[in-house]
């Protein structure tokens, strides 16, 4: 029976019995996984954590237990409370560029719209104005000859 | 906490004696009974004790503040706990970096039509590969000349030089 133990029963030095609730999540060939988590948790608060769920959920319960222990030994004071902060902190970096980087786009779009509509003007006015060789204006059908008279 | 004080929030709980020097009494104070009550249930206070006693006595308000996020969170969410918000965090981030790549791709490409002739500035597509589309693109520039220099729309298949506009009117 020794030999067949899971991690968490021979951690906790206790025969392990057929249903053990830690043994599909805490195989003996891994005893760092079980360790993280009962020094945060405590045997007894993850056994209870675990049998509360269904068992199609308690992997994934098992993994995020580890993962949080792990962040907690490798940061007692923010666990990974540490990592959400940054993480909060990066998506709020990222979006004041993002608003800048839009704004500029914005801007750049504003001020290249009116560059062509000056452009626009200054040859809509251009051809009504600029003589020929012979000095006689041009004029287009939309434009009164009669001022040159004047 | 000991002497006529009321004792602390985990002390009520665990029903002891509250002593003078309790590791739990300034940070579980008897008006936030819940606070110290979920921190007990997810982490056991033998643990919390352990993990307050290996820290300096100015980080360990940080240290039960975030024990109590942890423990909140595993209380809203059995299964994933901190680690749901981690990820959903994580998925958040990626795609705003996505967004700021866009967009940078977008300026530099802006920039780089600002930075050409002049007739990129009237929003002329750059120049196509295949020669139907070149055929069709050169009537539309021939068309948006046109409407910039003034000129009234005549047949695609004459282009006119502006400064011969003369020659138009003799």
């Amino acid at each position: 029976m020794n030999s067949g133990r899971c991690a968490a029963c021979k951690h906790l030095r206790r025969r392990c019995p057929s249903d053990c609730v830690f043994s599909p999540y805490f195989p003996a060939n891994n005893p760092r996984r079980f360790a993280y988590v009962h020094k945060i948790y405590g045997a007894s608060n993850v056994g209870k954590i675990l049998k509360d769920l269904p068992v199609n959920r308690q992997a994934e319960a098992a993994d995020s237990l580890y993962y949080e222990a792990y962040c907690r030994i490798k940061d007692p004071v923010y666990g990974c409370v540490g990592l959400i902060t940054i993480l909060h902190q990066q998506i709020y970096n990222a979006q004041c560029q993002l608003a800048r980087i839009q704004a500029e786009i914005a801007a750049l779009g504003t001020q290249s719209q009116s560059e062509v509509q000056q452009y626009q003007q200054v040859e809509n006015v251009g051809p009504s104005f600029l003589p020929d060789q012979n000095g006689v204006p041009n004029s287009t059908s939309y434009y009164d000859l009669s001022t040159w008279f004047d | 906490m000991g002497g006529g004080s009321s004792p602390c929030a985990s002390c009520k709980l665990l029903r002891r004696r509250c002593a003078k020097d309790c590791i739990f009494a300034p940070y579980f104070p008897p008006d936030d009974p819940h606070k110290f009550a979920i921190v007990h249930k997810v982490f056991g206070a033998s643990n919390v004790s352990k993990m307050l006693q290996e820290l300096p006595v100015h980080q360990r308000g940080d240290a039960v503040n975030s024990l109590v996020y942890e423990a909140n969170a595993r209380m809203r969410d059995p299964v994933y706990g901190c680690v749901g918000a981690i990820s959903y965090l994580q998925n958040q981030v990626s795609q705003l970096q996505m967004q700021l790549a866009v967009a940078q791709a977008e300026i530099l490409c802006i920039q780089m039509q600002q930075e050409q002739s002049p007739a990129a500035m009237v929003g002329l597509p750059p120049p196509p590969q295949d020669e139907k589309s070149s055929l069709l693109l050169a009537t539309n520039n021939f068309n948006n000349l046109q409407q910039c220099f003034g000129f009234a729309s005549t047949s695609s298949n004459v282009m006119q030089d502006p400064l011969k506009r003369e020659s138009l009117w003799t």
